[in-house]
């Protein structure tokens, strides 16, 4: 069922086995999500020859390779590399069905060699291709592919702009796309390229519409499996789904359209964080906002990252040990249908002149379908959250990731040679 | 490739033959001032090994059209073929021709399913020490076992006076035909390719400017071709 992200898993797991440091104690309990996954994929064998061999080599980061071909795209269930660009394009007009076809043609062939570490046709720079560094490259369509293929009775009714909230403070710079592409590998001249190789192989087709870059750790810095953290300094990402466990949640089966099967839906929201008031704000009055505690991301009911936070617990005054307005007691919802795969990036650019930072979060999150999950949990987020207060939703695009594809197959065939 | 050429028609079908004709054809190259002067040379475009998804984009079927006394075609393989995307004009294929018999191949003609008009190009220096672009003399040589890299800045399959837009996405197919007649055919797949910055010798000391031509414009702007 995992296909490639199966593999990816195993992949990554090689290198992490190389790089893990026994006894981290941050790593230990958010690394069973990670080790499980990688088990049920069952790629233990590949993984472990290659992580015992290679555990020598320094350049084992940039030599693991993803596989691209599978059930589905690679680049949701493969656990985040360090780097990441999200590059959203926008068809030019006239750009139709046969366009697409040609374009999903020339970006699968690219996609499939740079994550082999080979150049695409045409290169102009073959040598940047050498460094796989665990690239993975994943497809996303906007509604808009839908209007310009004529494919409007494919478009799944979750395909659509999220409805307007009122923390939302949208900018045109960040927001929709006919086309998406995320890019993420470990190395960031290996994504640099990447991008580069495609968006200039996209170059008659669309017009390139925002591109955000993001980071998290590097290879090597910490534990495998550590939840990343953000630049307000949380742990961020605690409790996510996890693939090989949540797949329900997290793919379509083969009951959705053939396209379909094997993809899923994705949310990229633009999260700027003040990081100037943040600033003012104690230690406590942080641990206060969130529900967890800064230094191991435990929620305050708890002693471990992944406790289940008690929502019902109290303190001595009788005051609810998480607050009601906190950001994990406000971004669980009752129904546990409502949740999806947390997959983000920091983001930290230069602040414009005169300000401190530009700092936040390319928040990324894949479910099955987007209206019935993320909506709902944006709503409630919308509404009351404490970390409203220092952050902001400044873009919002959306997109279906259609399913993965076999060897000599194009992704989105299924789609648009219907 | 980014400009153009204005290969008079009658001159261009003089060179069709170039392993016939070659040193005709050079000769004229050199009384008309129709070769084609690189302005930097390229070096890209390396790529040896078959890399996933090969399979897709590469094809290895030697030519069904040899006949049985034709063999000497039937043991070719070609990797990474391509073809530059165009809307009119010129462009060239390329691609690493590999010889796996053990015996050596020429290659000395090709057609195209995107033009009437191919040849086998070479780049070389003229009397002036200017990289010239040119019909190949003996055409391309295959050792035994051994392969032929066509690639921008070095040899490659030119076409000329495209009868349709090649676009991006799209495949034409490319026979090449043996001294002994056998023939091997493959699909080139299009790509966007601006490499190159190749200009051309109008004639006497003129150069044109990459703008001034009309076919070989290699820098397509958003439209929905």
């Amino acid at each position: 069922m995992l296909g490639g992200a199966a593999l990816a898993l195993g992949g990554r797991a090689a290198w992490d086995a190389a790089a893990a440091e026994p006894g981290s104690a941050e790593a230990g309990s958010a690394a069973s999500g990670t080790a499980s996954s990688s088990g049920t994929a069952g790629t233990s064998g590949t993984a472990g020859t290659s992580g015992t061999s290679t555990s020598g080599s320094a350049d084992t980061a940039g030599r693991a390779v993803v596989p691209f071909f599978g059930e589905q795209q690679a680049g949701v269930a493969t656990p985040p590399p360090a780097f990441a660009s999200l590059v959203a394009f926008d068809l030019v007009a006239g750009a139709d069905r046969d366009a697409l076809v040609r374009l999903m043609r020339i970006w699968t062939d690219d996609i499939g060699r740079l994550t082999a570490g080979e150049p695409g046709l045409g290169d102009t720079e073959p040598e940047l291709a050498t460094v796989p560094a665990s690239l993975t490259v994943t497809i996303g369509y906007g509604p808009g592919v839908f209007t310009a293929a004529d494919l409007e009775i494919e478009r799944p009714a979750w395909l659509a702009p999220l409805p307007p909230l009122g923390i939302d403070r949208l900018e045109d710079a960040w927001s929709g796309g006919d086309l998406l592409v995320q890019i993420c590998a470990d190395d960031d001249l290996t994504v640099a390229h990447a991008t580069r190789v495609l968006a200039r192989q996209a170059r008659t087709f669309t017009t390139v519409r925002w591109v955000q870059r993001g980071f998290r750790r590097s290879p090597g810095t910490t534990a495998p499996g550590t939840t990343m953290r953000n630049l307000m300094g949380q742990v961020d990402g605690s409790r996510n789904l996890v693939p090989g466990t949540d797949d329900a949640l997290i793919w379509h089966d083969d009951s959705a359209p053939s396209w379909l099967a094997g993809g899923t839906g994705m949310v990229v929201r633009r999260i700027a964080m003040d990081l100037d008031t943040w600033d003012v704000l104690d230690r406590s009055g942080r641990e206060i906002t969130i529900g967890r505690r800064l230094s191991d991301g435990a929620p305050l009911t708890g002693t471990a990252e992944l406790d289940e936070p008690d929502l019902d617990a109290v303190n001595d005054l009788g005051f609810p040990m998480i607050d009601t307005v906190a950001h994990i007691r406000r971004a669980r919802s009752a129904s546990t249908s409502e949740r999806f795969l947390r997959r983000g990036y920091n983001y930290d650019d230069p602040p414009v002149t005169g300000k401190l930072s530009n700092s936040g979060l390319v928040f990324v999150t894949f479910q099955r379908d987007i209206t019935a999950q993320f909506v709902p949990i944006a709503r409630r987020l919308d509404e009351l959250d404490l970390l409203n207060r220092w952050t902001t939703p400044i873009g919002s695009a959306v997109f279906v990731v259609p399913g993965g594809c076999r060897e000599g197959e194009f992704i989105g065939q299924r789609l648009l040679t219907v | 490739m980014t400009s153009l050429t204005r290969l008079s028609r009658p001159a261009a079908r003089s060179l069709q033959h170039p392993s016939g004709r070659a040193a005709a054809a050079a000769r004229l190259l050199g009384a008309s001032a129709l070769g084609l002067t690189l302005a930097f040379s390229l070096t890209a475009c390396a790529a040896q090994s078959p890399a996933v998804g090969d399979a897709a984009a590469t094809s290895t079927t030697p030519a069904a059209g040899a006949t049985p006394a034709d063999e000497g075609a039937t043991a070719i393989t070609v990797t990474d073929p391509w073809i530059k995307a165009v809307d009119s004009g010129m462009t060239a294929v390329f691609g690493t021709l590999v010889n796996g018999s053990d015996s050596e191949v020429r290659f000395v003609s090709a057609v195209t399913s995107a033009s009437p008009k191919m040849e086998l190009h070479e780049m070389a220096k003229n009397d002036a020490g200017e990289m010239v672009m040119r019909p190949k003399e003996g055409g391309f040589v295959l050792a035994a076992g051994g392969s032929h890299e066509l690639a921008p800045g070095g040899d490659h399959l030119m076409i000329m006076d495209i009868s349709a837009p090649v676009k991006p996405g799209d495949e034409v197919s490319v026979t090449l035909t043996a001294e002994d007649g056998s023939e091997f055919t493959f699909m080139a797949p299009a790509r966007t390719y601006t490499g190159g910055n190749e200009t051309y010798e109008s004639g006497g000391m003129g150069m044109e400017t990459p703008a001034a031509g009309g076919g070989m414009d290699a820098t397509p702007m958003p439209a929905a071709s």
